[in-house]
């Protein structure tokens, strides 16, 4: 099985060449995402059958020489080749249609493939040579997508912002697994795992992992790329990276924290927990107050990788306490929301994609009345807002619902951290649920519902036959997913047991498909019922209803309390929808001020408001961080205008000082 | 084992937590006295609760101390003075209200975490009240340093002032004497405090503690 | 199978048919106090037949989400008030849901409410529909930590499992619970609607947000949220009743006779929610808008304590 994946590779980097070549074509368009699709499903299947099957593993002869590339597929890495492939296949469907539209192909062809071979290599990856190439050369490949579209405004400063924190990233996992390797100068995962560092090794190679990870899956602070660089790339890769390279981040994550490092102490647990709940909150806020369909929708990524990390923080806090089932509930609670979220977070960014090329517009504040124009993208994303906002039946209400479920848990937990920590991530949970869903219903509201307020909305026409076709399957597997996360969770199984030690009681043996998370005294849920009663009482009830009373229908125009204005311009915008949330919770945190300058009376100019915000992450580090940088390099900046004899006088001084170094240190 | 008493107990501890959120949570001034009144109220009942469960007849007066005077006739004054200086009802508080309910959140976690273990070997019902009697004395803090307004100054540190009579009895064998001085001299301080508070207003034409740091030497 | 399968849908009946009936006893209860005669009991129920049998008035640019939300309102409001216990716990479909799931059904319901209100496109859909959102985002969570509340101390989040708890095993007076009790009043003042939140009697632009969302509705769908606003109502008067008051519900395959007591205490417990929700709308006033993140976060804030002190200590 595992002789499949670098098969895959190979076929990869084989169609970045071909790209590369037939850029210009348009059946370069047909191979390249063609090709990606088959390889996408290729690794579903491949990674669906490694879940359940065993450990394999594989030397190839490439990379460092006498050393070799080695390659392991596990049920970790499975469900995570899975997971990519199933993303890589809907946005390379998505893509055969999208890319008719690309403006410049011969940027984004070469490097699309080439991405998701990087990606498919760190999940391969055994030693840490092929971990940290594969990795850097997924955010190279990257950052080559995002400024593929280098003329318009700002993705210039994204691909900057985004390559600074991808070489941080990637500069913190090399010092994390340096910290495992030990002074043995151990490389492969497998001599890793056999070690037993101690405590302060732990310690620092957890950090690393986390800031390595975390900035690379967009936790907060470590997030500012993201709203930057997921809206530069054209809109597949977004749904890619959105969906699936963070996932691919959160798998590094585990992979050193709950795999090689075996378990960290509790007050890791309790920082991974309450960053994840201050993400989920400050990037649901984001996206609230956000008129970039885009952006906000990466914004609403930095949320949910939050719910992703939370779950992860309490399955460390269960494992740090010697209480393998609570560990496994969170783990695969925490697994299956990163599942979900692949897939309504893919299909928001294939809709967003097509009101983009539609329109010509991601300003929410533009668009309006879409679900007549283009009913089938209205709908489809419909489902994916539904699923995002954690609403029953759909899968984002599944996974949170078990998070919840972990979090009632409460085993006798003895450290004061995690006692106020695990409350106080419930809270920011629910606090990021409820305004995910009023993040969703402005974002659909304004762009889909209402009236067209531009021209461009009005004539916005539905797009091509493969996007809807991607979008199509991609609600589907929301809904169905919703309705069946006993499957999901008899599938996460194989993995919770080997990270945890444990795993969840086996669900598809529940009679009406119930999902049991603990015991059914304790709690259960049947999304499937649900949904059946949902229907058949909203059926029954309208078919009463019309047998009953009138069944008539008039149309007529809108009553709007007497005064119905056919301006579009008079409909209530983005802005003013998010104004009560920003108000309440912008002021504090975001330090958004509205001010409205009114002109004196008989003065003709136009009355302004002009809002701001700021974000508190960036205020406090990142921008002290950047002024630094730049002073520090503008005074170093003399040295460049030095004369040959000053120059060796540095080399000389340098040369002089390493030797008493030396010295004294001997 | 005495588990109801234990539960009424607790459950008026708790009262009296709440009675102190809500403290936190008023903006207007004769509410707040309403609320003062409320939180003394539930003092005296907690406290002639103790004095049933341990037996200890003496913790009755201090109910009725509190009953008395706190409940009633502080309350009264305070509302007489509001109502003679005229001053404006709302409370400026610094910070919003949710900010300042989260951190009275925290100052109870604080506490409990810091005197549940402390009194791990106390008797069960005097641990949690102390741990919330605690609590109520730091929300009374809190109440003070948030309010710019010199009356509310004055309920949280009256509120403050219960939080401490409620720990003290629910530690067995408090005397008396100690109760009844802490009583009265909580009440000479209100007099002065009132005395003061028209003196403010004479020399500042407001109770706003905010004006008369402009007065203070040295910050120009 | 078929005596619990009717057991079930006697209570979905059951649900529908008080729900009218407890709007209308608020409504008179009110009036009573203003010294007005006010509306008969039944008013309600004339309101939704009147209400069906007109002809719906829909505006030209409304899409199919328009016509679909009052059903999927109504629906969800009614499966979720049939996975509270109201005369008997474990029922047959009782564990298709937990409190949670009952949280989160209402949730969709607004959500399609939202949405229905702003496809007119019109100003005052998007005004209530902005504010909902305000006041949902503070109400849901606070709903979620009453729930985590309840559930530590039950050691279920299954509603009947929870009311069979406090119904057999001795929990005695928790002071986390007051809270939770304190903080689930509030929150249903604020879902249905009510004063000091809301005034359902109101067509006042400025300060109304239900109203201004269903502004646009009329004849037989606008009788499909009506009567979804009376279910929300028993709802949640019902979640309270089978928490903290669980007296008289009928456990889990109970016999006739204590079905029957069960159904006859019911109504009396509504009747107690309904009569004591009136009053309290009498004696207080509306708060403005921005007033209401203060009064909601309140529970919020309450419902954290709560958590936090079951999470701390045992005995609280």
């Amino acid at each position: 099985m595992i002789a499949i994946v670098p098969g895959c590779i190979a076929i990869l980097v084989a169609l970045g060449v071909a790209g590369a070549i037939l850029a210009r074509a348009p059946v370069g368009r047909w191979i390249v995402y063609g090709g990606c699709l088959l390889v996408g499903s290729t690794s579903l299947v491949a990674g669906l059958i490694a879940i359940g099957g065993p450990t394999e593993h594989l030397v190839l002869p490439l990379g460092v020489p006498w050393i070799g590339m080695h390659l392991r597929l596990d049920s970790l890495s499975g469900f995570f080749l899975a997971l990519l492939g199933l993303g890589a296949a809907g946005a390379s469907l998505f893509a055969i249609g999208y890319g008719r539209h690309d403006q410049e192909p011969q940027r984004i062809l070469p490097f699309y493939p080439l991405f998701l071979a990087g990606m498919h290599l760190v999940l391969l990856a055994d030693d840490t040579f092929t971990f940290l190439f594969a990795w850097e050369f997924m955010s190279a490949t990257s950052w080559a997508l995002v400024v593929a579209q280098h003329k318009d405004e700002g993705n210039a400063h994204a691909a900057f912002v985004y390559l600074v924190m991808a070489v941080f990233s990637g500069l913190a996992m090399l010092l994390a697994f340096g910290m495992l390797a030990g002074a043995a100068g151990a490389y492969t995962f497998d001599a890793m795992r056999a070690a037993h560092p101690t405590a302060g090794v732990v310690a620092a190679a957890f950090a690393f992992a986390l800031i390595g990870a975390g900035s690379k899956a967009g936790l907060v602070p470590l997030h500012v790329w993201l709203p930057l660089a997921h809206p530069a790339a054209p809109s597949p890769v977004s749904a890619l990276m959105s969906g699936v390279m963070t996932k691919i981040a959160i798998y590094g994550f585990v992979r050193v924290v709950f795999d090689l490092l075996g378990g960290v102490p509790w007050w890791a647990a309790t920082i991974v927990a309450i960053l994840g709940g201050i993400g989920a909150v400050l990037g649901v806020l984001h996206a609230t107050m956000e008129r970039d369909l885009k952006r906000l929708l990466a914004y609403s990524t930095v949320e949910n990788i939050g719910i992703v990390f939370v779950g992860l923080g309490l399955a460390m806090a269960f494992q740090a306490n010697g209480f393998p089932t609570g560990a496994a509930l969170a783990l695969t609670a925490a697994l299956f929301h990163a599942l979900n979220h692949t897939l309504f977070k893919s299909l928001l960014f294939f809709g967003a994609g097509a009101v983009l090329h539609a329109t010509g517009t991601r300003d929410i504040e533009n668009l309006g009345g879409l679900i007549k124009r283009m009913p089938v993208t209205a709908a489809t994303v419909l489902v994916g807002c539904f699923a995002i906002s954690a609403l029953p039946p759909m899968n984002g209400f599944a996974s949170e619902w078990l998070i919840f479920q972990a979090i009632l848990l409460r085993p006798e937990l003895p450290q004061w951290g995690l006692k106020l920590a695990i409350p106080a991530d419930g809270a920011l949970l629910a606090l990021a649920a409820a305004l995910a869903a009023a993040c969703f219903v402005r974002a659909f509201g304004i762009a889909f519902l209402g009236r067209p307020r531009t021209p461009a909305a009005e004539q916005a026409h539905e797009t091509d036959i493969w996007s809807r076709a991607a979008m199509g399957i991609f609600a589907g597997l929301c809904l169905l997913t919703g309705l069946f996360p006993g499957a999901i969770i008899d599938l996460l199984a194989p993995v919770a047991q080997a990270m945890t030690g444990a795993r969840m009681p086996v669900q598809t043996g529940d009679p009406w498909l119930t999902t049991v998370p603990v015991a059914s005294s304790r709690s259960s849920y049947n999304g499937l019922l649900l949904f059946l009663f949902v229907a058949a009482s909203g059926g029954l009830a309208a078919m009463v209803v019309r047998r009953v009373g009138s069944a008539v229908l008039r149309r007529v125009p809108p009553w709007d309390c007497g005064f119905p204005d056919p301006s579009p311009m008079t409909q209530y915008t983005a802005a003013s929808m998010g104004q009560p949330i920003e108000r309440v919770y912008g002021t504090a945190i975001f330090r958004a001020r509205s001010t409205v300058d009114m002109p004196a009376p008989g003065d003709m100019r136009p009355a302004r408001l002009t809002r701001t915000r700021s974000d508190p992450v960036w205020d406090a580090v990142y921008a002290p961080l950047g002024r630094c940088v730049t002073f520090v390099s503008s005074h170093l900046n003399v040295l460049q205008f030095l004369t040959i004899r000053r120059y060796l006088g540095f080399v000389f001084g340098a040369l002089i000082v390493l030797l008493a170094a030396l010295a004294l240190w001997q | 084992m005495h588990g109801i008493s234990f539960d009424i107990a607790h459950m008026l501890a708790g009262f009296l937590v709440l009675a102190s959120f809500s403290m936190l949570y008023q903006v207007r001034l004769y509410a707040l006295l309403n609320v003062l009144a409320l939180h003394a109220f539930v003092l005296a009942l907690s406290v002639a609760w103790q004095a049933h469960i341990q037996d200890a007849p003496h913790l009755y007066i201090t109910a009725l101390i509190a009953l008395g005077f706190k409940a009633i006739l502080i309350p009264w004054a305070l509302r007489k003075i509001v109502f003679r200086l005229g001053i404006h009802r709302e409370i400026e508080a610094v910070g919003g209200i949710g900010p300042t309910m989260l951190a009275g959140m925290a100052l109870v976690a604080l506490s409990l975490e810091v005197m549940l273990p402390v009194t791990a070997l106390a008797d069960p019902v005097a641990r949690e009240d102390i741990a919330l009697a605690l609590s109520v004395v730091l929300i009374g803090l809190l109440t003070m340093v948030t309010r710019r307004n010199a009356v509310s100054q004055v309920v949280g540190f009256l509120s403050l002032e219960n939080g401490i009579i409620l720990a003290a009895a629910g530690a067995r064998g408090m005397p008396l004497v100690v109760e009844i001085s802490v009583a009265f001299s909580v009440l000479v301080a209100c007099i002065v405090v009132g005395i003061f508070l028209f003196r403010i207003r004479e020399r500042f034409d407001s109770v706003d503690v905010g004006v008369m740091d402009t007065f203070r030497g040295g910050q120009g | 199978m078929i005596a619990p399968l009717l057991v079930q849908f006697a209570q979905m009946l059951l649900v529908l048919a008080l729900a009218p009936l407890l709007t209308g006893l608020v409504r008179k209860v009110k009036a009573r106090l203003q010294r007005r005669v006010g509306p008969p009991l039944v008013q309600p129920y004339r309101d939704l037949r009147r209400l069906m049998g007109k002809d719906a008035v829909m505006a030209e640019n409304a899409s199919w989400l328009f016509r679909v939300a009052p059903y999927t309102i109504f629906a969800c409001t009614w499966v979720a008030a049939a996975l509270v216990p109201t005369f008997a716990t474990g029922l047959m479909f009782s564990w298709t849901g937990d409190l949670i799931v009952v949280a989160a059904l209402l949730g969709t319901a607004r959500f399609a409410l939202s949405l229905a209100a702003l496809d007119i496109g019109t100003a005052f859909g998007g005004i209530g529909a902005s504010r909902e959102a305000m006041i949902a985002s503070l109400a849901e969570p606070a709903t979620i930590l009453i729930v985590f509340c309840v559930a530590l101390i039950a050691g279920s989040t299954q509603l009947s499992n929870i009311a069979d708890h406090m119904l057999n095993a001795h929990v005695g007076l928790r002071v986390s619970l007051a809270l939770a009790l304190v903080a689930l009043i509030v929150v249903t003042l604020t879902e249905n609607a009510r004063i000091p939140v809301d005034n359902p009697a109101t067509h006042l632009e400025l300060t109304m947000v239900h109203e201004a969302m269903v502004l646009e509705y009329s004849g037989r769908h606008l009788a499909m949220i009506e009567l979804s606003v009376s279910l929300k109502l028993l709802v949640y008067i019902s979640i309270v009743a089978c928490i903290f008051f669980p007296v008289g519900l009928a456990g889990a395959g109970a016999g006739p006779l204590a079905m029957a007591v069960g159904a006859a205490v019911y109504p009396i417990k509504l009747a107690i929610g309904g009569v004591l929700l009136g009053i309290f709308e009498m004696s207080i006033a509306k708060m403005r808008v921005f007033r209401l993140p203060n009064f909601v976060g309140a529970a919020l804030m309450l419902g954290l304590l709560g958590v936090l002190l079951l999470f701390v200590s045992r005995g609280m």
